[in-house]
């Protein structure tokens, strides 16, 4: 099993889920965060006087997925969040040692 | 406003005074007479100006700070209000209003002692003139809380304030409309005979005693960590604009409600009062885009504040036209002065209350000399006075006003340093006041 983490663009969040949902993805969970890679802060001005910010707010999502499915999700998300500019994110694939249902105590790629 | 003295005496002439009185007209003497719009109207200015306070600029203040802040300044406001409330009631009103000498009223009305519902102040109930000018005393130090923001200790703002109620609003609102020294300028020559400094509803009085206060009090406690290029923004300007919109409406109980009448020159004072904020409102913006391409909600909202004390001292005096000219000034002057402040003198008067209230007051109080004449629109100065005697008139009392704020602030303010202590420790400026003054979090997100 895969666990991909993918830091996007928050206005991308909708299609992207929109389309994992399409391939077969049941589950994934998001979180706002914040972050700088190459694109950097900007500059707000109130009153007068600048403040540099120098995070940019982005959304990460999280999917487990069983091996088969990784390739696409990883697809999927760079297609959908893609926009050809700086800014646009990364995806991290990790390795998964185990998932478990709550509920019913499936483990394995049957708790995905 | 008027300080209207009476001496009504009863004496061997009743029986003649009763048959006169059947002969003049019953209008001589409305001024003894209840008059139930006038005492409708001032009524409601009254909750019009407290709801400046509670909730206009608490919110007004609390988007501009960061989010661990919000709710100490919140605190500070709402803790104002009633501290200022109860000092208002033992002293502060008996020292402003309560006769005495040309310097301190004294405090032969503390506690609104002899004070019935009958009692008259002009022909308004005199409890009701005594609440609609507490929440003046309400809001002149709640001004101040925009100078010691994410920094200062609870204690000392209950402190200070209450001190500073005492020994500076109240004198200075007894020497400008208690009928004290500066009611009444004949002191400074002859071409002074008749001449009360012109402050309709607290450009002094309100605006620059706050603003000097609050310069000396961020020169003192000194700058916020980070200050000035590590600042945080406003952490949510939506309830700024929300303040200043409170701010604006209640604006009409403070400078129509100066009027003490429901009349033409309530109305007057209304409508320039709001000319001169939407003025100054664009030209603030028009600044903005001129100098940063964007026009801004943090700056229309502040220019409304700019427009609004700047007219405060004038609104009983000048015209709508002159209103128009207020707005420009204040948008230009108020704008520009942020930044002397912050950058050129490096005090850190967080929320700008100097550049704004303070030069903002002053400049109205200034431009009065000459907006108040009917060759500018106004409604004409005293009979015998040139603008240029009124322009002396009107700085004198400025100075001495400023003077007497500066040294009796910064005194105080030494007093509360050595009782209570000024500013919060290092960490818990960082971790925010919220949480380490108040024991609350403003967003559980």
């Amino acid at each position: 099993m895969k666990y991909i983490i993918a830091i996007i663009k928050p206005s991308k969040l909708d299609t992207v889920r929109e389309a994992l949902m399409g391939i077969g993805v049941e589950g994934l969970t998001t979180s706002e965060v914040s972050g700088f890679g190459r694109q950097k802060g900007h500059t707000e001005i109130y009153r007068g006087a600048e403040y540099a910010i120098s995070f940019v707010p982005k959304t990460k999502i999280e999917i487990a997925v069983g091996d088969d499915l990784a390739d696409r999700v990883v697809e999927t998300i760079r297609t959908e969040a893609g926009s050809d500019n700086i800014g646009d994110g990364k995806i991290f694939v990790y390795e998964l040692a185990d998932a478990i249902r709550i509920r019913t105590g499936e483990r394995g790629e049957e708790a995905l | 406003m008027h300080y209207i003295s009476r001496n009504l005496r009863a004496g061997s002439f009743l029986t003649l005074l009763v048959s006169l009185i059947s002969i003049i007209p019953s209008d001589a003497f409305a001024a003894d007479k209840l008059s139930e719009g006038n005492t409708a109207w001032i009524i409601t200015a009254t909750a019009l100006v407290l709801f400046m306070t509670m909730p206009g600029l608490a919110l007004f203040y609390g988007g501009l700070v960061r989010s661990k802040n919000v709710l100490s300044v919140l605190m500070q406001c709402f803790a104002i209000c009633c501290v200022a409330s109860i000092v208002w009631l033992v002293a502060g009103y008996s020292i402003a209003f309560g006769g005495g000498n040309a310097w301190w009223g004294g405090l032969s009305k503390a506690f609104l002692a002899g004070i019935t519902t009958e009692t008259l102040s002009g022909d308004i109930p005199e409890n009701v003139f005594f609440m609609f000018q507490m929440t003046f005393a309400i809001i002149t130090p709640g001004l101040i809380v925009g100078a010691y923001v994410e920094r200062i200790k609870f204690g000392a703002v209950v402190l200070f304030s209450t001190l500073w109620l005492i020994f500076v609003y109240a004198p200075s609102t007894h020497w400008i409309w208690g009928g004290g020294f500066l009611a009444d300028l004949s002191w400074l020559g002859a071409s002074f005979k008749g001449y009360a400094t012109m402050d309709f509803a607290g450009g002094l009085v309100v605006h620059a005693n706050a603003a000097v206060a609050a310069l000396v009090i961020a020169k003192v406690l000194g700058s916020r960590k980070g200050f000035p290029n590590e600042l945080r923004p406003p952490h949510n300007p939506g309830l700024v604009m929300i303040g200043a919109a409170m701010l604006w409406v209640g604006w009409y109980g403070f400078n129509a409600g100066s009027a003490l009448a429901a009349n033409g020159s309530a109305g007057m004072a209304m409508t320039v009062t709001h000319i001169s904020a939407a003025t100054a409102c664009l030209t603030w913006i028009i600044i903005e885009y001129v100098k940063f391409g964007k026009p801004s909600l943090v700056g229309i909202a502040t220019g409304a504040i700019a427009g609004l004390a700047t007219i405060t001292p004038a609104s009983g005096f000048v015209g709508p036209v002159g209103a128009l000219v207020y707005g420009v000034a204040s948008g230009v002057i108020c704008f520009y002065m942020i930044n002397v402040v912050k950058s050129k003198w490096n005090i850190d008067d967080s929320l700008d209350v100097f550049a704004v209230h303070g030069v903002g007051g002053m400049l109205g109080i200034l431009l009065a000399a000459f907006f108040a004449d009917t060759s500018l629109g106004g409604n004409g100065l005293p009979e015998g006075i040139t603008m240029g005697t009124a322009f002396v008139g009107q700085l004198v009392a400025t100075i001495i006003t400023v003077v007497w704020a500066g040294i009796a602030s910064y005194i105080l303010l030494k007093i509360t340093q050595a009782v209570i202590g000024l500013r919060v420790s290092a960490d818990d400026e960082i971790e925010g006041l919220d949480i380490t003054s108040h024991g609350e979090r403003s967003y559980d997100l």
